[in-house]
């Protein structure tokens, strides 16, 4: 790792001030990202901000329809919680999916999200369940949130507080894990609420996206067969050593179905 | 530029400075040369650095010696002695559940915050639960079954 | 005191400081006053170096110096030596490149050493390795094995990058046999490149003494003797008494620590040059880059039958890739450890097998976990169940009609080796019947009704260990004996020192050993001591790989525990007042024959250290013997494996549901490491099958780097295995053992792939077989 200035702010004013006095900061959450992008020195921060010092960012409620995480609730957290259960229990077992058990004991919910990489599990459940991005200074929808790879519409110096997301009448996250890195080859999110079916998939692109024909095919028919015509064009679809593109392809339905099943 | 930590480690109140950029597994081994706790990748995955962090398993490759300020840390030598073993610890010996050694101290404290955190374990929640280790040596099997074998002493 | 013997589960020895957190690896091991290195890396695979500028790395915060290939050179070390001269089917030598320990005006390969940054920590080396600018004139890497032998020549030295062609067998009487013969079978495979990954990276401290002018390596070594021996009398470091080596606690080798490396090499020199001790110890992405890799065939084979199924020929062609450099063993891995076992278990009367070995501008290739002998096993047991399939014959029925039977051993093999003992069909029936072959149909059906393909796969391996009779070996081109030290140190009072020139990374040598030495003399295992892993208190001895180290390092202090108990005899003869043909040593007594006069063991120590009454006149004071034992034969374990899995047929996922091994290893000291060792090699065979592959893109750069994308099993990717044991001795050691180490690694590969070609009924998979080639191949087969 390269030299730093580590600072602890309490609030979130301070961090922000912290941010615009740096050369070139960033925000600290769990770290599970940065630390080893810091530690193989492709991320140089000059000041690396710890944001767990801060209130209120940690923490999950239930509020007026919608179930509420603070950005630092690690994902262990919400893989237990029983508010979670009890609201949206996709988000238990997509949380239970990321990475390994000492991995979710430090790892954040705000973290992973505004980090964005295509691969991470997080962002098929937020674009999904159509959840709400709160920061220090607006509110952001989900839909115009993931703009590109680990690209974000966050403001360079803006902060993720909690992540709001609607209570729908089910959902189902299921995972197709690369078997070295296991982050998400596919990861795909379903959620059903009010006759509407919203189908985010993640890992398979440049970014997570959501897939309209499913959720079209789902819509009419909520079942199964209902995705057996659907053939997602691989020309859109990532491509690497571990899955081609036509692979991947192929699993975005696979894991749909599964996702279905499980609601069924 | 350096900074002061406190923390406890293994029951002792520590203090140290250090520069920003040391990680928690740097002050363990090199500062505190409690070198038990081993270092095998640099990508946060196999596991060998993992130590208790207020209770819970964590990487010690990937905390920054500032985020463990103020927090309890207990490492492979603060869990028990040569003539008072943990249980995790008996099991791993009775069971042959280590060949080389290097993955064991991170192996046997992910194990005990798996058994602690989990009630039901079977084979499968056992290998589930030690995703985050890496054995190149014993192909887990025996792993496996000093973890069951030490879920069921430490539930006693 | 509790006596254990031969045979018995003893919990191991050394055990309670890994538990407890107080081992003592290398990188535990901090000297006053050390300073650390960075080694300076090339990104690129093939190029010339333009020039070298190190001025602002050495004007660096922290920086003691940086050391070059340019300086090496002038001081006039040697390349780093391959051990083993092969030569090619003309009589013509290898060809092998000059291998620097820093690279001084070529590149070839990614993470080559190019400098080393020599600071007060190692952070300082780091910051300061990255102010080298080196100025790299590319050009283009040589990459694909298959092509190597047309594209451009990367060394002049080595034309056509190859750097033997070698040859076993009768190759007329093969190719005649193929002519004739009622079917052939024929395929192509490929045996994935891996990377060893033993969980501690390589470290080292050289520490030179500009007084006493002693140089020490403390080091990450399989084999400290052989590394000291390469490091002075090859590379010229020091002279061979002025160097010690320390190999303490070893975290796992697998082969990968056999070598001697340009790392540990440069900062042996360095150190000297310095007068410091310096301390390195390998980030994980340097030992993907740098730390040898195994495997990485190409294979063509032939297999010809009568029309029962009975083999009549085999000829097999592979190009090895040899990497960059010629490694330590590399040149002997895909020669005298594979071309040699490819009779395998069978009466095949004819073979003959061609190897080009070839260099690529990829990191060196050699030795990792059975080194050779898989490749063999792996051609073998994948063309022998193609040609099952092929004869519609039942894959065990085959393997039956062709079996060595234990009537026909010792056993000559057409390609060079005589197997000394085995009992194949025992091993066969046993892990049939552990497996529940009669079952099988019924567990297929009831997956089927799941909506699962489920398939069964065979694989009756052999291997030849005990690396090996040295005139044998000499006679094959090795640079080295092959033999191993011993000696048994019996204490005043009784208890036992133990040296071995074996080195123990994992296997458990401080229990084997131990319980062997102390059942010969009848005392506890826990009043033997083994010490291992220092020249500075061994002797020279040739360190641990090849599964070698019970056959050879055990009958080493077998023999040795022999002369003790000979020269025991001799005191107690003289204290009984018995002749010494009258002396009979058992369960821990010498005993005068049919009387009850004895004396124990303990008392004959103590005697030999407090010689009052004592035979003087004849006999030297003390109790401590040495042997050196050169094995007469390699050894031969043997086994049959058998994976049955089920795949998911929607996304390809291969789940192995049930993994049986028995192994026939000879006698066996304590079963439980054994076992341990089985279950390790087989999870890195599996390794091999599902999920590893090192890769190469075109240009040389190494896209599995890390553990994001180089696949490392991990406990939920593999089963419980079910381990069983058949038993005819070695007959040619005093052990009777024939090593274990690496057998899972070699049975295990082929029998999950025949298992998974079962159950998708198809003929070929390569390895790995990753769930989008298994899709593929059902998706090719139109079963999905």
């Amino acid at each position: 790792m390269y030299d730093f200035n580590y600072h602890k702010p309490q609030t979130v004013k301070d961090a922000l001030s912290l941010f615009k006095e740096a050369d070139d900061g960033i925000y600290l959450a769990g770290g599970h990202t940065l630390i080893p992008a810091m530690k193989v020195r492709l991320r140089a921060p000059t000041d690396v901000i710890d944001l767990s010092g801060v209130d209120g960012l940690i923490g999950i409620r239930e509020e007026s329809g919608a179930l509420v995480i603070g950005a630092l609730t690690t994902h262990d957290t919400v893989a237990t919680s029983e508010v979670v259960a009890r609201a949206i229990p996709a988000l238990n077992s997509l949380a239970a999916s990321i990475g390994d058990a000492q991995v979710r004991n430090r790892g954040t919910i705000g973290g992973s999200v505004a980090n964005n990489d295509p691969a991470a599990d997080y962002p098929a459940g937020v674009l999904a369940l159509g959840a709400t991005i709160k920061t220090d200074r607006r509110e952001i929808s989900a839909s115009e949130f993931f703009t590109a790879m680990f690209e974000t519409a966050l403001e360079e110096d803006e902060l993720i507080q909690s992540i709001s997301f609607p209570i729908v009448e089910s959902a189902a996250y299921i995972k197709f894990p690369n078997p070295a890195s296991r982050y998400a080859t596919v990861g795909v999110f379903i959620s059903r609420h009010g006759g509407q079916v919203s189908v985010a998939i993640t890992g398979a692109a440049a970014t997570v996206f959501r897939c309209p024909e499913m959720e079209q095919a789902l819509s009419d028919n909520f079942a199964e067969v209902a995705l057996d015509s659907i053939q997602l064009n691989a020309d859109d679809m990532n491509s690497d050593m571990h899955a081609s593109a036509e692979y991947r392809a192929h699993l975005c339905v696979v894991m749909a179905k599964r996702a279905v099943a499980s609601m069924s | 530029m350096s900074i002061t930590v406190n923390l406890i480690v293994n029951g002792k109140a520590v203090t140290q400075t250090c520069p920003e950029n040391t990680t928690l597994v740097e002050l363990i081994r090199e500062k505190l040369q409690l070198s038990g706790t081993h270092v095998g990748c640099d990508t946060s995955q196999c596991g060998a650095c993992t130590v208790h962090m207020n209770g819970r398993a964590v990487k010690a490759c990937t905390v920054l010696v500032a985020q463990a300020e103020g927090s309890d840390v207990t490492t492979i030598e603060g869990i028990g002695t040569a003539d008072d073993l943990h249980p995790m610890q008996s099991a791993f010996k009775e069971c042959h559940g280590l060949q080389c050694g290097f993955c064991t101290p991170g192996m046997i404290m992910a194990a005990i915050d798996l058994v602690n955190r989990e009630n039901e374990l079977d084979e499968q929640t056992i290998r589930e639960g030690l995703e985050g280790n890496f054995c190149r040596c014993t192909g887990y099997h025996n792993i496996v079954e000093a973890v069951g074998n030490a879920a069921a002493r430490m539930k006693e | 005191m509790v006596q254990q013997s031969i045979g018995e589960r003893v919990l191991r020895k050394e055990d309670l400081r890994f538990i407890t957190g107080k081992g003592n690896y290398t990188d535990d091991i901090n000297l006053p006053g050390q300073a650390y290195a960075c080694f300076v890396r090339s990104p690129v695979a093939h190029a010339s170096i333009n020039s070298l500028d190190i001025s602002a790395a050495a004007g660096a915060d922290g920086v003691i110096a940086v050391l070059t290939g340019q300086q090496v050179a002038e001081d006039n070390l040697g390349s780093l030596p391959c051990g083993w001269m092969v030569h090619s089917k003309d009589g013509s030598e290898m060809k092998q490149p000059f291998h620097p320990v820093l690279a001084t005006d070529k590149i070839n390969y990614v993470g080559e050493p190019v400098a080393v940054v020599v600071a007060e920590t190692y952070l300082a080396a780091k910051n300061a390795s990255e102010l080298v600018e080196v100025d790299y004139e590319e050009i283009e890497a040589v990459v694909d094995i298959s092509s190597a032998q047309s594209a451009a020549d990367i060394y002049p030295e080595v034309p056509g990058n190859t750097v033997y062609q070698w040859e076993l067998g009768e190759k007329a009487d093969t190719e005649k046999a193929i002519s004739q013969a009622a079917h052939v079978t024929r395929i192509s495979l490929t045996n994935n490149r891996l990377i060893p990954n033993a969980i501690e990276p390589r470290a080292a401290i050289a520490d030179y003494n500009t007084g006493t002018q002693d140089l020490t390596l403390y080091t990450t070594s399989q084999n400290p003797g052989l590394a000291r021996l390469i490091l002075t009398a090859f590379v010229q470091i020091a002279p061979e008494h002025k160097l010690r080596i320390i190999a303490p606690d070893v975290g796992g080798g697998f082969g990968s620590k056999i070598f001697v490396y340009s790392e540990e090499t440069a900062l042996a020199w360095a150190s000297m040059k310095l007068g410091i001790p310096i301390k390195w110890t390998a980030e994980r992405s340097e030992s993907f880059l740098a730390d040898a890799h195994g495997r990485d065939h190409v294979t063509e084979v032939e297999l010809a039958m009568d029309d029962e199924g009975h083999f009549l020929g085999l000829h097999v062609k592979t190009i090895a890739n040899m990497g960059a450099y010629l490694s330590t063993f590399a040149s002997a891995v895909p020669t005298y450890l594979y071309g040699t076992l490819l009779a395998g278990q069978y009466k095949t009367p004819n073979i003959y097998v061609e190897v080009d070995a070839v260099v690529t501008n990829t990191a060196p290739v050699d030795a990792y976990r059975g080194a050779g002998r898989p490749e063999a096993a792996y051609l073998l047991e994948r063309i022998v169940e193609i040609a099952a399939r092929e004869m519609n014959l039942d894959p065990v029925e085959i393997r039956r009609r062709n079996f060595i039977q234990p009537a026909d051993f010792p056993y000559q093999t057409p390609v060079a080796l005589e197997y000394d003992s085995g009992d194949y069909e025992a091993s066969l029936n046993k892990a049939l019947e552990m497996a529940d072959y009669a079952g099988f149909a019924e567990r297929k059906e009831e997956a089927a009704s799941r909506g699962n393909k489920r398939g069964i796969g065979f694989s009756c391996y052999i291997e030849a260990c005990g690396l090996a009779p040295s005139q044998v070996a000499g006679s094959l081109g090795a640079g080295v004996g092959l033999w191993e030290s011993g000696e048994v140190r019996v204490n005043p009072t009784g208890t036992v020192t133990v040296l071995t020139g074996s080195h123990s990374h994992g296997q458990g040598h401080e229990t084997t050993f131990a319980q062997l030495v102390a059942s010969k003399f009848g005392i506890s295992v826990d009043d033997v001591e083994v010490v291992h892993g220092d020249t500075g208190k061994l002797d020279f001895g040739m360190g641990t790989y090849g599964s070698r180290s019970l056959a050879v390092g055990g009958s080493a202090l077998s023999k040795a525990a022999d002369k003790v108990i000979a020269k025991g005899k001799k005191i107690a003869a003289h204290m009984l007042e018995s002749d010494v043909e009258n002396i009979d040593f058992e369960d821990g007594e010498f005993k005068v024959r049919e009387s009850n006069q004895s004396k124990t063991f303990q008392e004959i120590a103590f005697a030999a250290y407090v010689p009052h009454d004592y035979p003087l006149e004849e006999l030297e004071p003390g109790l401590s013997e040495k042997a050196f034992y050169d094995p007469e034969n390699f050894t031969f374990p043997a086994g049959a494996h058998i994976c049955e899995v089920e795949i998911d047929p929607d996304t390809g996922v291969v789940d192995i549901v049930k993994f049986t091994a028995v192994d026939d290893f000879g006698t066996i000291i304590n079963p439980m490491i054994v076992e341990g060792q089985v279950h390790g090699g087989i999870a890195q065979g599996i390794g091999q099958a599902l999920l590893e592959q090192c890769v190469y893109d075109e240009t040389g750069q190494l896209l599995t780097g890390s553990y994001m994308d180089y696949c490392m099993p991990r406990a939920d990717d593999l089963p419980n295995f079910d381990v069983g044991m058949t038993c005819t001795p070695c007959t040619h050691n005093p052990v009777g053992a024939k090593g274990c180490g690496e057998a899972g690694a070699i049975g295990s590969p082929p029998a999950v792939i025949n298992a998974i070609t079962d159950a998708l009924g198809v003929m070929e998979i390569e390895m790995p077989a990753t769930s989008e080639r298994v899709w593929r191949a059902m998706q090719q087969a139109g079963g999905a």
